[in-house]
């Protein structure tokens, strides 16, 4: 009886650190600066996927803006830097604040890269990784407003019927992946977390409903 | 036997509780985004008179959903109607995205200015 409470003790205890580890993000710049529209360039990749810049960045759009920011269209931010003589993100994440400002009237820059994107494939089955970095940086200022990171891993379904099942399970998983970039889908579900979480994602824009704000 | 009742009963309530979080309240998205992954996953397939007839669509779906579209829908539209060469419709759409949201006065702005000096 005496060891059931030292336990639950214990457990309550890694709960409590489990809520101290995660302290909520300092907001101070963000509240000085609080930005109306946000500029979202074509992340940087360190993945080894060709397809991360442009797989990550069509996923972006929609928890930014449901936090109630005006997010400028993607595909004409890039066509218009890439006009401009800036083709890699590489060259776009240097473009000073300024001009950014002149040419967009944008209130803050977000800024992304990928670092894991794609599947690592085991002997049965496949995991789906995806891990990124955020910076949302003040256009007026250079204050940087918020920062945030996500890394997320799915498996490809478990299934019944033994090992012979298992193995048909990965080939078929694989072949239908492959075709579907589940690294972009994952991609959807890094950024809600990333950008749509109290305490640590972004604050909320001024679309964003009175009604439902807490 | 109970035990695993409740456990299940348990992750089921937290996966609802998740699904609620972050899901989009706001705006009708439609394919919006799927469309300008397709347009860089598939450039051939993404042809902008293919993506701009599933973009009317949606604009219809959005009215009957009675939601608003998303920021930059209706600039996306417009640049697609430019590149088919529907300059008016272009410079209509790019309209739109200002009035709706007045945070892409500048850049609107800008798009119409370099269509109407083509």
């Amino acid at each position: 009886m005496k060891r059931h409470f030292f336990q639950i003790g214990m457990l309550s205890a890694l709960l409590a650190f489990a809520g101290c580890a995660t302290q909520p993000y300092d907001y101070t710049n963000f509240r000085a600066h609080p930005p109306r529209s946000i500029v979202v360039l074509p992340p940087l990749n360190n993945s080894t996927e060709v397809k991360a810049t442009y797989g990550y960045l069509t996923t972006v759009t929609q928890p930014v803006a449901e936090q109630g920011f005006y997010v400028f269209p993607v595909a004409e931010v890039d066509e218009l830097m890439k006009q401009n003589g800036l083709p890699t993100p590489g060259e776009m994440h240097q473009a000073p604040l300024n001009k950014i400002g002149e040419v967009f009237g944008a209130d803050a820059v977000l800024y992304l890269t990928v670092n894991q994107y794609g599947q690592v494939y085991q002997v049965l089955s496949s995991t789906t990784i995806v891990t990124a970095q955020a910076r949302l940086v003040d256009v007026k200022t250079g204050t940087l407003l918020w920062g945030g990171n996500v890394s997320i891993a799915q498996g490809s379904g478990d299934s019944g019927g033994g090992i012979i099942g298992a193995l048909i399970t990965a080939a078929v998983t694989q072949v239908i992946n492959s075709a579907g970039d589940p690294a972009h889908d994952l991609s959807a579900t890094a950024n809600r977390q990333m950008f749509r979480n109290d305490g640590h994602g972004l604050l909320h824009g001024p679309y964003f409903p009175k009604d439902k704000e807490k | 036997m109970k035990d695993q009742k409740t456990i299940l009963l348990l992750s089921l309530a937290i996966g609802v509780l998740l699904a609620g979080c972050g899901t989009p309240n706001i705006y009708y998205w439609g394919r919006y985004e799927g469309l300008i992954y397709g347009q860089y996953a598939h450039p051939d397939k993404a042809s902008p008179e293919l993506q701009s007839r599933l973009m009317e669509e949606d604009m219809h779906k959005a009215i009957s959903a009675n939601k608003p579209l998303p920021p930059g829908f209706h600039a996306h539209l417009g640049y697609l109607y430019y590149q088919m060469g529907k300059a008016d419709r272009a410079v209509a759409e790019f309209q739109v995205e200002k009035t709706q949201f007045p945070e892409s006065t500048v850049f609107m702005d800008r798009m119409i200015s370099n269509l109407t000096k083509k």
